[in-house]
Parts: structure tokens; sequence; C-alpha cells
């Protein structure tokens, strides 16, 4: 059959036919972010062979980065709704702090989880109110609660760290950081609920929501569409997967302290941001979070093995995220139209 | 003119009021839109054209007057009321999300989905490959359901948007400022379509500046002129010299002047009487 032929006999040539150029189009951002990451993992192995090329640092990466991989896939469909939570590493406090309480009055550490988790619902949930009814920016809203959470944790706990020698031995903790055929639990966690967001995100009306509010939201009012609740959602969904993440931390090191994730802010939202989602808002990839999670896990320990030191590390960290959102911003513009 | 023989009322507003903080948006507007009709709204800006389809959509309330559709009077319209009473607005540009693709767009805020809210994507793309080839006319190669809308002309984003309002067996299609950055063939096509709703039993409210556009596809014309109903006037009566000699006296003097060739014959008639057709 000749092209000619081809386009008389279609009703429309507008099925999906592939093409290198659509390809790219439509997977610009991931592809390209994949292409950094190889890159860098290869560059990291000629460099520092030794680590790279034995299994335990691999071990190490599926153990910890999930600790902010998680919050950051979350965070990636808040982002894409046009919103931000700069709150989740206090959650991931103030959640352990129901653990240690449901844990310390009735040993059940099954139950204590759900605790946590609820906690962390709730502290979303007045993220999400504080939001949408009040109708302040949520970046203001939660820098506020960054600071209100990690104080009422440091209160509620007096600042006392809490041993969780016994909660480490039970069934939940092998759940939620034991090995599955070698495998961290952290990393399997992880890997299902990307699979879960990414669901969401794409696959369902909560996603399509987002995307619509991110991108035009005075279309999606005039649409109808739910802008509130949806907003809500995510902020409780950020909540719920920190506090998990503050959990299986606490699990790890057998202690909670009350700093708990403090760190994790700024290595997630790099996560989010060198994976190819827009800060404007409307567009965004899960796929790009997971490994810009992994890139920025990775930095630090490559760079440490590699024998530099550990004073550039921030430069290096620094320079890794421009130069990934430039080709990004690059490809963006290239594949657009 | 069937128009008004007709005698099904789409949409009547009565005696509407409208201030913001203090400012009077909209003050006595009263018009009835019949099925089947085509109506031009035109106006300067500021003078109340998107405030009164905001009330008509339901996206603002009024201070005082009812709102009737199909004789029904609707207290307190939402949003979702006004689209379940088969209002559909076609903004320009504006309802579109640009770093969506078509067929996000085609199903904003009405997603056909399964079970759990899960998107019933297959159906979704099939649906907008159809309505792109029977209702677009979209011919280009590189168009898909998976196009984003940055890559589209203003009069593709144009046609999605009517489209879309179409596939949803609106009743009443409002059409604000539709020629806005079109080309003259795009705007051509859109008129066309304009016509087309009519012949589907369907009405519109056409917002416009450009007073061709709105006569050459409009049954009825209203002019708004500061938050008040100025005219009210079936097309036919006026040539459009004349129409366009009414909207240069609305604008400077906020006043009805009834073109010469008129006064003679029928100064008694006030124009928002003058239904019948010559």
């Amino acid at each position: 059959m000749t092209s000619t032929a081809e386009n008389v006999q279609s009703p429309s040539p507008l099925a999906r036919r592939w093409t290198v150029r659509s390809f790219a189009t439509t997977w610009a951002s991931q592809i390209g972010i994949t292409v950094a990451f190889v890159v860098l993992w290869l560059a990291f192995i000629l460099l520092a062979p030794d680590t790279f090329l034995d299994n335990r640092i691999y071990v190490s990466f599926a153990q910890t980065t999930p600790y902010f991989a998680l919050p950051a896939l979350l965070l990636t469909m808040v982002i894409v709704s046009g919103d931000i939570d700069l709150s989740f590493p206090s959650i991931m406090g103030l959640g352990m702090v129901g653990f240690i309480a449901v844990e310390r009055t009735t040993g059940n550490v099954g139950l204590a989880v759900l605790a946590a988790l609820a906690v962390g619902a709730l502290a979303g949930l007045l993220n999400g109110v504080f939001v949408t009814f009040i109708g302040i920016p949520a970046l203001v809203v939660t820098i506020g609660t960054l600071f209100l959470y990690r104080g009422l944790t440091l209160a509620l706990v007096n600042g006392r760290s809490f041993a969780l020698v016994e909660a480490r031995d039970s069934e939940m903790s092998r759940v939620l950081i034991g090995r599955l055929f070698g495998i961290p639990m952290q990393f399997v966690w992880l890997v299902l609920v990307a699979i879960g967001t990414w669901v969401l995100l794409y696959r369902h009306r909560l996603g399509q929501n987002a995307h619509v509010i991110g991108d035009n939201r005075p279309a999606a009012k005039l649409m109808g569409i739910p802008i509130r609740r949806t907003r809500i959602i995510l902020f409780v969904l950020v909540g719920v997967v920190s506090a998990l993440a503050g959990v299986m931390n606490s699990l790890q090191v057998s202690n909670f302290y009350p700093g708990v994730g403090a760190g994790y802010l700024l290595p997630a939202l790099a996560a989010v941001f060198v994976g190819g989602t827009s800060v404007f808002g409307g567009r965004g990839t899960i796929w790009g979070t997971f490994i810009g999670a992994f890139m920025i896990g990775a930095i630090q320990a490559g760079i440490v093995a590699m024998g530099i030191e550990a004073f550039w590390t921030e430069v290096i960290y620094g320079g890794i995220i421009l130069a990934a959102v430039s080709i990004h911003a690059v490809l963006q513009r290239r594949f657009e139209r | 003119m069937t128009v008004r023989e007709d005698g099904r009322v789409a949409v009547e507003l009565r005696h509407i009021h409208k201030s913001f903080g203090g400012v009077r948006v909209l003050t006595d507007v009263s018009f009835r839109l019949s099925a089947g009709e085509v109506l031009g709204l035109l106006g300067d800006n500021g003078a109340g054209k998107s405030t009164l389809i905001k009330i008509i959509t339901g996206v603002h309330q009024p201070d005082s007057g009812q709102i009737l559709f199909g004789g029904q009077e609707v207290h307190a319209l939402t949003v979702d009321q006004a689209r379940a009473l088969g209002v559909e607005t076609v903004f320009q540009e504006r309802a579109l999300a640009e770093q969506l693709s078509l067929w996000r767009n085609i199903f904003m805020g009405r997603p056909i989905s399964r079970a759990f809210g899960i998107l019933d994507v297959r159906r979704m793309r099939r649906i907008t490959v159809e309505l792109m080839g029977e209702s677009m006319g979209f011919t280009s190669a590189a168009l898909t359901p998976d196009t984003h809308v940055t890559g589209l002309s203003g009069g593709e984003r144009q046609g999605l948007a009517i489209v879309r309002a179409l596939h949803f067996e609106a009743d009443i299609i409002i059409l604000d400022e539709p020629t806005m950055g079109l080309s003259l063939k795009e705007t051509d096509k859109l008129l066309h379509f304009v016509k087309g709703i009519r012949t589907a039993g369907k009405s519109a409210i056409f917002i416009d500046h450009n007073i061709f556009h709105v006569y050459s596809v409009a049954d009825r014309i209203v002019v708004l002129d500061r938050g008040r109903v100025a005219g009210d006037f079936p097309t036919s009566r006026y040539t459009l010299e004349e129409v366009t000699e009414i909207m240069r006296e609305v604008a400077a003097t906020g006043k009805f002047i009834e073109p010469e060739r008129h006064r003679a014959t029928d100064a008694a008639s006030r124009p928002d009487q003058a239904a019948g057709a010559p």
C-alpha cells in the first residue's frame, strides 16, 4: 500500500503513529533525565570502581534514598497542581510522635504505624485547609507548618529521643524495612508508591484534575473541577506518605529522635525538579522524580567515593542540579511544538 | 423570523443587578434567548458583557433579579447547575490547559472513568480521534489525541473548545470573543460553525467587538452599555451600516437612536419590542 493510498483510506491521519519525533516530544524530559542518570552512574563507576561495582552501595541507596524519595513522589503531584509542600520533613517527625504514643501504650507496632499515618494525614489536612479555605499561598503556609510541626514534635516529647529496639524486632518492622529476596523493603515500598502515584497522576480523575488546576486554574473553575477538594487530598497524601517515610527512617536506626527528616527538604525538592517536573505546575513526571531521587542520593556517596574533598560536595551537587534543570528547559523549548 | 414564533425560551434574565465592591456593573439587565437563536452581545470593554456571561454560567450570582431556564426560575445558580442545564462556554484560550493533551482537554472536568475513578484513557482517546476527524476537520498529520495544546494554532484551539462544548450536548453555547486572534480563513470557519449551532436547533450567545462578525451570524443583537441594555433588536431590521451607526451613537451617548430610515415609519415602536420581522 502506498503512502498516498493510506492517507486516503484512513478516516483521519490521527491514528497514533510512532515516530522518533513524537516519541521524543512525549518523553523529552524522561529521556533527558534517564540519559543523565546513566551518564552520571557510568562516571561514578569509572572514577570510583571499588565503590560503585560493589553490591553494598546499592543496598545502601535502596535503604536511604526512599526516605526523601517517598515524599518527593507525592510532592510531584502537589507541584503539578500548582501548590508546594515544604512541611513534609516536619511531618516525618510529627507522625513519629503518634507512633511513640501508641507504641508505648499498646505495644502494638502495627497500630503505631497507623497512628503515625493518621497524624500525617491530619497534618496534611491542616496544610490543605489553610491553603484553600484561608487562601494563603501554599509556599507560605507550609513554611509556617514546617516550623509548627517540628516545634510540636519537640515540645510533645520534650526534645527526648526514644529507643525503638523492640519495635524493630516486630513483624511490622520486617514489612517496612526488612528484605525481600535481598532487596530492602524501603525500596520495594518506594516502587509500590511510585506505581500508585503514577496511576493517580496519569490514570485517575484526581491526577487529571490536578493537571488542569496546575495548568489553568480559571479554566478548572469554569469547567467545574472540584479545585479545593483536589488540592486538600493532595496535601493529605503527602502527609501520609511523609509519615510513612518517618517511620521507616526511625525503625532503620532503631531510634526516634525529634529531628528526624529535617535534612530531607532540599534533596526531595531537588529530586522533583531534577526529574523534570515544572516549577509552574501543570506538568510533572513520576519517573523523573524517581530517577532524580537516586541521582541526588548517589551524588553524595559518589563524590566521597571518588576521593574528592567533602567540601566540594555541595558545589558539585548544585552544579548537577543546575545542569539538569537547564537541560529540561532546553528540551522543553526544543520539543514543545 | 421563525425564532420568536418558536416561542421556547432557552434562558431569560429579568432585572439583573450586580455590583462588585460598590461598583455597579449591571443595572436592571433583562433579555431573552430563544431556542434556536443566535444572539449577538455587543458592547465596549467594561460594558458588563463578561459579568453577564458569568452570571448565566453560574460563576457569579446576581445581587438581585431572576434567571430562568426554559421558563423555570433557578435560584443561586452554580457552575455545575448551569452545565447540567446545558450551558457551555467557549472561552477564547482561557478554558484550555495548554500543557495537556487534546484528549485531556476535551474531557476536562468530565473524564470518563471506571471503578475507583480510574480513567478510561483508551475510550477518551478514541472519542477524541473521532471528534478531531468529523467535527474539527483537523487534517494535519502532526496532530494526535496526545498532541499538547501548545502545538495548536489559534483556530485549532477555538475548534477544540467548540467541539468540546458540542460533544457534551450543550443547549446554550456561549462564545466569548471567539474570533480574537484568528486569521480571516479561520474566522470564516468559525462563523460557519456558529451558523451550524442554529441549524442544530441550539442557541448561542456570541460576544464580540467586531460588529461585522456578529451581524453576519446573529438573529438578534443586544447592545450593552455601561451595565444597561441599550438596545435589543432583530438583526434583520437594520442594515449593517445602520447597526454600525447605532453602536457609534450608543458608545458616544449611551442612548439608542433609531436610524433615520425607521424614524418616520415606526417612531412609536420601541426598539426592544420590535421583535417581528419587517
